[in-house]
């Protein structure tokens, strides 16, 4: 049956589940094209057949229309969910991403996440808010962290260094110190 | 007998609204019995069982969602279409006589949805499937609250209830656990702790096996 390479890659992304991004997979995304290509053919033949007069090629012509309609929207979800994850990432990991996330991406997904990045910087410069901080109410100013891995040495805004060793706590203002406990690096202590 | 109301409510919902959703994409393709009505020339290589070069009237093949309802809507109709095995009498006889004991995810994953897209072909007995759709609902629907209201993760019940539940009760079980999470921590007093993002943890823990 025709769209069967188009539901792979549905497939593929749906069992990668939350927060992972699997690789761009440009050879089953090929392949759709290219069946996607000779459906497309295979039509305008027929109908200019059916315009010289030939009849019963209808049937057929729809047929390869619905499924050229379905490997359209399966290619355009593929597509779309990857770039909704990867929206979400800039939330999660900061406008810089690990390496091993990078490499999954494909080029046209850079660009858009840096263009994403650009944006959102730019609003959150235009409001004046680091729309980033304080995800849930704060309650104190500054809160008590430990640290989950050897981090290394951290300046705060006010121009101290912390050193950020494995197991260590520390006393830090709110604002320095939420991103690295989203990005799992610093656990929260109440 | 299902009223009007009850039935226009489980029509489907406008099209395009969840065009991107990768599990209404899943759903459509699901398989739905169907007999040509008329020859379609040069596609006979899509019916494994026979070698002809077109495909016949009256040849009988299991097509996706998706591309049935494409060759039934027109005004000419290229197919009939029959009902899945699952929604039919029998099946509908099961699920009245004890809705509790039917494993869903058995019948179809995505059971509740395709049963709703069925109605789209018009079928005569499309109140009474809508009818059986709504009561299997409702009456799982109380065991399934009961269970995810009230225990978090892995209480024996739940274990066995788990496999057998449809996608969408899946959905409704995981959200009212992260309800139920989320009001023990309330209690506690610990909700407003900053947590790390849920993708980073995932991400850290398939590094982890990569590693390995």
């Amino acid at each position: 049956m025709f769209g069967e390479k188009a539901l792979e890659l549905v497939k593929e992304l749906k069992r990668s589940g939350d927060g992972s991004l699997p690789p761009y997979n440009e050879d089953c995304v090929r392949q759709v094209l290219d069946e996607m290509k000779a459906l497309f053919e295979q039509n305008q033949k027929d109908v200019s057949a059916t315009v010289a007069g030939e009849g019963g090629r209808i049937a057929g012509v729809q047929l390869r229309h619905a499924s050229l309609e379905r490997n359209k929207r399966c290619l355009l979800a593929y597509v779309y969910n990857r770039m909704e994850k990867i929206r979400d990432m800039r939330w999660d990991f900061g406008s810089v991403l690990p390496d091993d996330v990078k490499n999954n991406l494909n080029e046209h997904e850079l660009s858009w996440f840096g263009r994403y990045n650009r944006s959102l910087a730019k609003y959150m410069r235009s409001v004046g808010i680091d729309l980033t901080q304080d995800s849930k109410p704060p309650k104190s100013l500054y809160i008590e962290v430990r640290c989950l891995v050897d981090y290394g040495e951290f300046e705060t805004e006010d121009g101290n260094v912390v050193l950020l060793k494995k197991n260590s706590q520390h006393l830090l203002h709110r604002a320095d110190c939420e991103h690295l406990i989203r990005q799992g690096i610093l656990e929260h202590i109440i | 007998m299902a009223d009007d109301s009850l039935y226009g409510s489980l029509q489907v919902r406008p099209s395009g609204w969840d065009y991107f959703e990768l599990d209404d994409i899943l759903a459509c393709q699901e398989k739905i019995p169907c007999t040509f009505e008329t020859q379609v020339k040069d596609l006979g290589f899509l019916d494994h069982g026979s070698d002809s070069e077109h495909i016949e009237p009256a040849t009988k093949m299991e097509l996706p969602f998706w591309l049935a309802k494409e060759l039934c809507a027109r005004q000419r109709k290229i197919i009939s279409v029959e009902l899945p095995k699952v929604y039919r009498e029998a099946y509908r006889q099961i699920l009245e006589a004890d809705a509790t004991a039917v494993d869903l995810n058995k019948l179809g994953p995505y059971f509740y949805s395709v049963g709703g897209k069925l109605l789209e072909f018009g079928n005569a007995e499309n109140p009474r499937i809508a009818e059986t759709l709504m009561m299997t609902y409702m009456k799982r629907m109380r065991r399934l609250m009961d269970l995810s209201l009230n225990k978090l993760d892995g209480s024996k019940e739940s274990q066995t209830l788990l496999p057998k539940l449809d996608h969408d009760e899946h959905n409704v079980f995981a959200f009212s656990q992260e309800g139920l999470r989320e009001f023990e921590q309330w209690k506690q007093g610990v909700i407003s702790k900053l947590t790390s993002s849920k993708t980073v943890i995932n991400q850290r823990k398939r590094k982890r096996t990569e590693d390995n």
